[in-house]
């Protein structure tokens, strides 16, 4: 009935496993570094939304409205494909001499992922009451300090559980990236089953790996909130 | 110190602020009464323009608060706020309430801010505190750190917005005892309030305010003995029945 012959071997030692192994790292430094830049990026985003000055609020909705409402994969390849034909010859040429499908990823990563974090800290920032803002005013914060130091590290602590999601999404939608062929996780495996036709154990593992960072993300979002930020329990 | 001259506010087509002008020279205490929504709220907090004000003009501290060219922040520094539902920073401890403004905007190196939070602490007598967040103390206890806070910029206006109204009966004494203390020595204070025992005992003048305007100013004395305003004498007079509900 079934004579599909299963061979684990093939994906836990050797070559095939090497490759694996490779494509992870790629997948872990992609995920990494547009967690980080997506998360700063999303907070200057949030608080451009939330200015007093109109052209600066105007900007940053539009930004949000038009990264968050188009498909990832066309802006992966909107920067892949797309970007260097506006680009000078001199930074073309040294976007080749680089890993530039790596840094097209991180960008369109980066850029969509910013707007949904900045549409989750806003909200977290509006649960905010208005009175925090005004007790730092009266101290003599600016608008731009009083953040910083009263109503982002309040809002951030609210906004903990729905960043946990776009940062899983963003270690997920990092398998889009293969498309532009950067040799991450899913490229990797892809590659394996090209050469062996073990299809099976070659996305297999690959599933097994996505669980594994998304539980690591997970549990390292729960340390810090138990640890650096629920101190205090709240009344 | 403080100089209102014909100082009006609209909010929409409401005139809260109608044609103010008040006079507050340093060291003095003058205490605003009034009803509900006669302005006394708005008017204390235009005097750090929590509240902007639309006419007239208002001078705080030698600074003109309609010239564009005045840095709002600094005077800010300078005039002390204390709001009725205290407002304490949640995420952070007593302690760090209390230093974040100096070692922030005064620059006060971290170690000189804390042992004058902790000399703060002791004159509100809440030294043993200093480690709680404000979610573990009772309203007096926040209000007397809110005010501690306000303290540790050495302000030279401090500016109090109802501070025992959301507090429970038991708690207004430790408030108004730590306030007295402040105003016996010389701080010019702006004080919004219904306690009307402090405003006899404490204040240099009231001024009672309805509709938007000041109606009548003048020392506690003349004020709860011979009130002139016809206004004042029906406030007075129901602030004092006894078995008069004050929540609103």
């Amino acid at each position: 009935m079934l004579n599909y012959q299963f061979d684990w071997s093939t994906v836990t030692s050797g070559k095939y496993f090497d490759w694996l192994a490779s494509g992870v790292k790629v997948t872990l430094q992609l995920s990494a570094l547009s967690i980080v830049l997506a998360f700063i990026l999303g907070l200057l985003i949030a608080v451009m939304r939330m200015s007093n000055n109109k052209p600066v609020r105007w900007i940053a909705h539009a930004y949000l409205e038009f990264f968050r409402n188009t498909p990832l994969l066309v802006q992966i390849f909107f920067w892949y494909f797309g970007s260097y034909k506006i680009l000078p010859t001199a930074v073309n040429d040294w976007l080749n001499s680089t890993n530039f499908e790596f840094a097209a990823a991180v960008i369109a990563l980066t850029i969509y992922t910013s707007a949904f974090i900045a549409e989750d800290i806003r909200s977290g920032v509006l649960s905010i009451p208005k009175e925090q803002m005004e007790a730092a005013r009266s101290a003599g914060f600016s608008y731009l300090r009083s953040m910083q130091y009263i109503i982002l590290p309040q809002a951030v602590r609210l906004t903990v559980p729905p960043l946990v999601n776009q940062f899983l999404n963003l270690a997920k939608n990092s398998s889009l990236a293969m498309t532009i062929g950067v040799m991450e996780l899913t490229y990797q495996a892809r590659q394996v089953e090209s050469y062996t036709f073990k299809g099976f154990e070659a996305f297999t593992a690959a599933t097994v790996v996505y669980v594994a960072i998304s539980l690591v993300i997970t549990a390292l979002v729960n340390i810090y909130n138990e640890k650096v930020l629920n101190i205090h329990k709240a009344a | 110190m403080i100089t209102f001259q014909g100082v009006h506010k609209w909010f929409k087509s409401l005139h809260v602020l109608n044609d103010i002008n008040l006079h507050v020279t340093s060291g003095e205490v003058l205490v605003v009464c009034g009803p509900s929504g006669s302005g006394k709220s708005t008017l204390i907090r235009t005097i750090n323009q929590l509240e902007p004000i639309d006419k007239g003009t208002l001078t705080v501290d030698g600074m003109d608060l309609l010239d564009k060219k005045t840095d709002i922040n600094k005077l800010r520094a300078e005039v002390g706020f204390v709001f009725q539902q205290f407002n304490l920073y949640p995420h952070l401890s007593v302690l760090n309430n209390i230093i974040l403004a100096p070692t922030k905007i005064r620059k006060t190196a971290k170690r000189d801010a804390e042992e004058q939070a902790m000399a703060l602490l002791e004159r509100v007598g809440l030294a043993e505190k200093r480690n709680a967040y404000p979610s573990q103390l009772s309203g007096g206890q926040q209000q007397r750190v809110a005010i501690a806070r306000a303290l540790a910029m050495k302000p030279r206006i401090m500016l109090f917005d109802e501070p025992t109204s959301a507090l429970d009966p038991e708690m207004i004494g430790e408030v108004l005892a730590v306030m007295k203390d402040l105003a016996v020595s010389g701080m010019t204070m702006v004080v919004v309030t219904h306690e009307m025992g402090f405003a006899r005992e404490v204040a240099h003048r009231v001024a009672f305010m309805d509709a938007g305007t000041v109606l009548e100013e003048a020392t506690p004395d003349e004020f709860f003995s011979r009130p002139k305003h016809e206004r004042a004498q029906q406030f007075l007079r129901q602030l004092l029945t006894p078995m008069h509900c004050e929540c609103p």
